[in-house]
């Protein structure tokens, strides 16, 4: 068990496939009602997220390609991750969720539950959002792990 | 030795409006670092060059190259389209085949004071849906921006003033310095009689203290880095 990883708030995930696609939304913590419908909010995130990722390349100063990570506000945390096929994971957490640790925990879900549970699975299409149960229990499994004291 | 670990790279200013109203490059990376060499040994090249204002921008042909600037001819700048040493437009070297095989440097672009009014803008937006899609109440906007080799501090005033420092990932105190820039914004800016509000700001004393906040708060964090390492 990962000591530093628990204790955490954890508000919600979005998972998008490379072309935009929600492939899934879940919500844990989250306070405050949206005031877009769901498919509206997720297409507002997807669209945050891309326009954050050439934001960072345009006006990095070093002269790598450079990748969003994350972003801060004064209540909440945005940890971005993308797989190299372009999944793409944003999570909403509390602001003591460091970047390595973020980091470790999009890459499990990826891994151990997104890898396993979906593409895995012959009868999990692609492109279309995930209805596999498995993956939501897994998922909701591991979230709950995470922000046990 | 700490070398290039705490840095300021550059203060940016956005009005209420979302114009960028004041923009100062603190320190410039090392443009040699992020230059790419490549040998091309026969003639024609696979790349597509797009004459881009006064620069030559790889279109097309290369993944990795794609949107750099052509810099370098066999160790011979390009400046504009045109190599330096001969006055000869680089395109026209490059369609001679007696000229190869011929080592090509490229460049990421610096921003010109377009991008830099177009980033302004899009970071104002950015700023403001980050409130719109919070999952807690009564969020600020984005306050920290972290990329994997930089950082970015907003501070927005009571008045939707937006003051931007861009800092390597290690820096610290960029909150007190933030609050610093303002303070200055309010003594040698808004105080200036010829100053006018929202207007880009070209104010000397300014500038001066603006330099003078973003050295002090460089060496304050090197010192802290240097304490906590010794």
């Amino acid at each position: 068990p990962d000591k530093h990883l628990v204790g955490m708030t954890v508000y919600n995930l979005y998972v998008y496939d490379r072309n935009g696609t929600c492939l899934y939304y879940g919500e844990w913590k989250r306070t405050r009602p949206s005031h877009l419908s769901r498919e509206e909010e997720n297409k507002l995130m997807y669209g945050m997220m891309s326009s954050l990722k050439s934001f960072v390349v345009k006006i990095s100063p070093t002269e790598s390609k450079d990748k969003f990570v994350s972003y801060r506000t004064n209540s909440y945390k945005l940890n971005f991750y993308e797989t190299a096929t372009g999944v793409k994971f944003v999570l909403a957490t509390d602001l003591n969720v460091g970047n390595p640790s973020a980091r470790d925990i999009l890459h499990k879900i990826y891994t151990q539950i997104y890898i396993e549970c979906v593409v895995k699975n012959p009868l999990c299409p692609h492109g279309q959002p995930i209805s596999s149960d498995l993956f939501k229990s897994k998922l909701d499994a591991f979230m709950r792990s995470l922000t046990i004291f | 030795r700490i070398t290039a670990v705490m840095v300021i790279y550059s203060v940016w200013v956005v009005n209420k409006a979302g114009s960028l109203i004041y923009h100062s490059d603190h320190t410039l990376s090392d443009s040699t670092a992020g230059e790419m060499e490549k040998l091309y040994a026969t003639h024609p090249i696979d790349l597509v060059f797009k004459p881009e204002g006064d620069r030559l921008l790889v279109q097309y042909g290369d993944k990795e190259r794609n949107g750099m600037v052509l810099v370098g001819i066999n160790d011979n700048a390009v400046v504009g389209r045109i190599l330096s040493k001969t006055g000869q437009p680089a395109l026209d070297f490059l369609s001679e085949p007696r000229n190869f095989p011929v080592r090509l440097r490229f460049a990421r672009p610096r921003l010109t004071t377009n991008d830099r009014i177009m980033l302004g803008s899009m970071f104002h937006s950015l700023y403001a849906i980050a409130t719109r899609l919070s999952p807690v109440s009564r969020s600020s906007g984005i306050e920290v921006l972290e990329a994997e080799n930089f950082k970015m501090h907003c501070f927005q005033t009571l008045t939707g003033l937006k003051f931007l420092v861009l800092t390597s990932l290690r820096h610290t105190g960029c909150d007190s310095l933030l609050r610093k820039l303002y303070e200055i914004y309010s003594d040698y800016a808004l105080k200036n009689p010829f100053y006018s509000l929202d207007m880009p700001i070209r104010c000397e004393l300014f500038d001066e203290h603006l330099k003078k906040a973003v050295d002090q708060s460089e060496k304050a964090s090197a010192y802290a880095v240097n304490q906590s390492i010794a």
